[in-house]
């Protein structure tokens, strides 16, 4: 792990970076912000620890848990919405048996995301599986997209 | 024979995620064959493009025989071999799949100036962007215009900005270039949070470099010598090719040094965003950039004046950049042609929800909704009733039917209670209950509030409380009058943009859809049956065969019933998810 902050921090230092680009290589390296990570750049740089709380509580992109290794983001934009994007997710958290106030199954297999909007209202409603966008999307064709991750392929 | 054969495939996100890489690389693998080589080779071009607008019918591709092109829709990998048999072997098109009068009709109304070279040229290559006039307004501006001619071209043209404000695009340089200092900065802001909006996305996708172009010239105009762009992460196919058309613009010598051999120096740098809706407010997007908490501040001073680490900042919207060049090149007057007196130009809309042509479309400002909805976007979806049209995201209203023949400009939005904003529009149907479409955006706003101020993180929560009671039935008498209320108190208390327009989806659907507000509120009813708890499923006995099929596929197993036997639903099981609605191809599951 040290030599991954070092590199971040050479990074941070070349690239007049600020705590915003910090917590995003974090992010992109880990998958979340790990609490220790958070608290050798803190000591590295003299920036209070919740300085970079702060920052990256503030921001939708920065999770403060690990994340499934399957994450299953569903686009809430307006589009979507009214194409039914609410109950795909619904159906999602049965389907997994994720309890409301969590987002991520206990075995850390799935995460199930929401974002506010990727832009691609054209082909609504839209899933992004594991980065791969996925429009126009049914309960039907979701539940089979389901199987095939769960089989692993 | 001599034969030029061009094949452009849609690369946009929309044609990613249909499969546009796949035909992409089934084309080049059929015409790479030993045989089609040397047949073809020589004569035969494969181009990416981008966004091409009519994403509802993407994979979109073009065959372009001797300049004669025929547009394809629905195109998959495996039926690329027919085409590249049939069409471009024998000369013969496969007709079944080429588009309809739809895609003539969608394209007929509108006019394309910053889209004009989206889906046409390759988006990753400069020579293809130079090749079609690319970069000669820059060199005009950098060889015959000073910056104040060139300031003054731009304020002849009635250019004002496309992020939603609409303010007038001269006048905010004029303003930065009088301002005297050793450090000015020109930003673009890609951060295109409104849900349901991706004009800039597709603008950037489909041309990168017009945007990247039109930063220069605004740059040498205000006298900037450091540019940024703020986009969203969220667009990764946007930022990946922005990256691209930098390097190539640094290489070509029309960023960096001394450009064109003058003194003038510009350098550009990429910032993502982090996902914060209230970060395109731009003294947040500031913030962002700086580091910090992306939290809006009071204004004045405006960015103009003391805008990024203190230097005076012009802060610029994809879409008002794009149409720089343009401008630069065809002239003010040109350019003023089109729109209303007040509004010039074209504009960019998402066009999206129940309409059937859904997509990217551009038109001259002054054209009506009703020329949109249905010339443009072809009507509703199964032919249902047209119910209104939500404009400007979060921050805009719904417009109702009866306003289908207004002329479309920044004055005329707000006069009905919406706004231009950057361009989203979305069509609503009988099927859409305006409550919980209300709902839906408050509760953006809501989450996305900064907390900064008091009235829009405390109004904000208090409005959606009151609008979540509505919409599951406990609704009180006097709730209309209390959102109004409380709406008027937001809009005139908030510190930024984002609270005083969050209340607008809020009181505009009150002001068109009272009705809606007290049937949910009185009769506890939802009379579009969109709101969960308001609605009961059913199973209609003189339609239902006994198939099973709810039964197997619901999710709660609130559903029984013996094979070829009338089934049930059992009330306390069941979730309202709608599976059964959906699944049952006997019309015989009933929603009330």
């Amino acid at each position: 792990m040290e030599e991954v902050l070092e590199r971040i921090l050479t990074d941070y230092r070349n690239n007049e970076g600020n705590i915003i680009t910090i917590l995003q290589d974090l992010e992109e390296t880990f998958g979340y912000i790990p609490e220790e990570a958070v608290n050798w750049f803190s000591k590295r740089l003299d920036i209070p620890v919740s300085r970079f709380y702060g920052i990256a509580t503030f921001y939708a992109q920065f999770h403060l848990r690990p994340r499934g290794e399957n994450v299953i983001t569903v686009c809430r934009g307006t589009a979507c919405h009214v194409k039914g994007s609410e109950r795909l997710i619904n159906r999602l958290l049965i389907e997994l048996d994720i309890p409301l106030d969590k987002n991520t199954t206990d075995d850390l297999k799935f995460t199930v995301e929401k974002v506010n909007c990727v832009g691609a209202c054209g082909i609504a409603p839209v899933i992004i599986m594991n980065k791969k966008v996925r429009g126009k999307m049914t309960l039907d064709k979701l539940m089979r997209d389901m199987k095939r991750l769960r089989a692993g392929e | 024979m001599n034969k030029d054969i061009i094949i452009k495939v849609c690369t946009g996100t929309g044609g990613v995620a249909t499969g546009g890489k796949e035909v992409l690389s089934s084309f080049k693998n059929a015409l790479s064959s030993a045989a089609m080589e040397a047949a073809f080779y020589e004569k035969c071009s494969i181009h990416k493009v981008g966004c091409r607008g009519f994403c509802a019918k993407d994979v979109l591709v073009d065959i372009i025989i001797n300049g004669e092109k025929t547009t394809y829709k629905y195109i998959k990998p495996d039926m690329v071999e027919r085409i590249v048999n049939e069409h471009i072997m024998m000369g013969n098109p496969v007709k079944e799949w080429i588009v309809g009068d739809e895609f003539y009709n969608f394209h007929g109304k509108q006019t394309k100036v910053v889209l004009s070279n989206c889906g046409v040229i390759d988006p990753e290559d400069i020579n293809a962007y130079i090749a079609v006039g690319g970069y000669e307004a820059t060199r005009k501006v950098f060889t015959s215009m000073s910056p104040e001619e060139t300031i003054g071209v731009i304020k002849n043209s009635g250019l004002r900005g496309r992020g939603g404000a609409g303010f007038p695009t001269g006048l905010k340089w004029e303003i930065c270039r009088r301002k005297q200092s050793e450090q000015k900065y020109i930003i673009c802001n890609a951060d295109e949070g409104d849900p349901g909006a991706f004009m800039d996305r597709s603008v950037i996708e489909g041309n990168p470099h017009s945007v990247i172009e039109g930063m220069i010239i605004g740059a040498y105009a205000i006298g900037a010598d450091k540019g940024y762009v703020y986009i969203r992460a969220e667009y990764p196919l946007a930022v990946d090719r922005l990256k691209k058309v930098l390097d190539q613009a640094k290489q070509h010598g029309f960023i960096g040094n001394n450009i064109l051999g003058t003194e003038f120096n510009f350098d550009v740098k990429i910032k993502l965003g982090a996902g914060a809706f209230v970060c395109g407010e731009e003294t947040a997007l500031i913030a962002s950039i700086e580091g910090k908490r992306g939290m809006p501040r009071a204004r004045p001073p405006f960015p103009v004046e003391s805008g990024l680490w203190g230097g005076p900042t012009v802060i610029n919207n994809v879409e008002t950049l794009a149409n720089v060049p343009y401008i630069i090149t065809r002239g003010a007057a040109w350019f003023s042609s089109f729109g209303t007196e007040k509004s010039k130009g074209t504009k960019v809309f998402a066009l999206t929800g129940k309409v059937k042509n859904t997509g990217l479309i551009e038109v001259p400002l002054g054209i009506t909704l009703r020329e949109i909805i249905y010339d443009i976007g072809g009507g509703i979806e199964g032919d249902r009733t047209f119910k209104a049209v939500q404009t400007g995201g979060p921050s805009g209203g719904c417009i109702p039917a009866k306003f289908l023949d207004l002329e479309v400009d920044y004055e005329s939005l707000a006069q009905v209670g919406s706004i231009m904003g950057s361009g989203g529009m979305v069509a609503l149907d009988e099927t859409d209950c305006m409550v919980n479409t209300a709902k839906f955006f408050l509760e953006f706003t809501q989450a996305e509030s900064c907390g900064k101020c008091t009235p829009c993180r405390v109004g904000t929560k208090r409005m959606l409380e009151i609008l979540d009671r509505i919409t599951s039935g406990k609704g009180r008498e006097g709730d209309i009058e209390l959102l109004e209320e409380l709406g008027q108190d937001v809009k005139t208390s908030s510190l930024c943009g984002l609270g005083m327009t969050a209340p607008n989806p809020v009181l505009s659907t009150i002001r068109y859809f009272r009705d809606e507000y007290e049937a949910h509120i009185k009769d506890k009813k939802c009379p579009a049956a969109v709101c969960k708890d308001l609605i009961i499923y059913s199973i209609l006995k003189e339609l239902c065969t006994g198939c099973g099929v709810c039964k197997r596929e619901c999710p709660a197993g609130a559903i029984t019933g013996r094979r070829k036997k009338i089934h049930k639903i059992a009330p306390e099981l069941c979730v309202k998810c709608g599976t059964c609605f959906d699944v049952c191809k006997f019309k015989a599951i009933s929603k009330a």
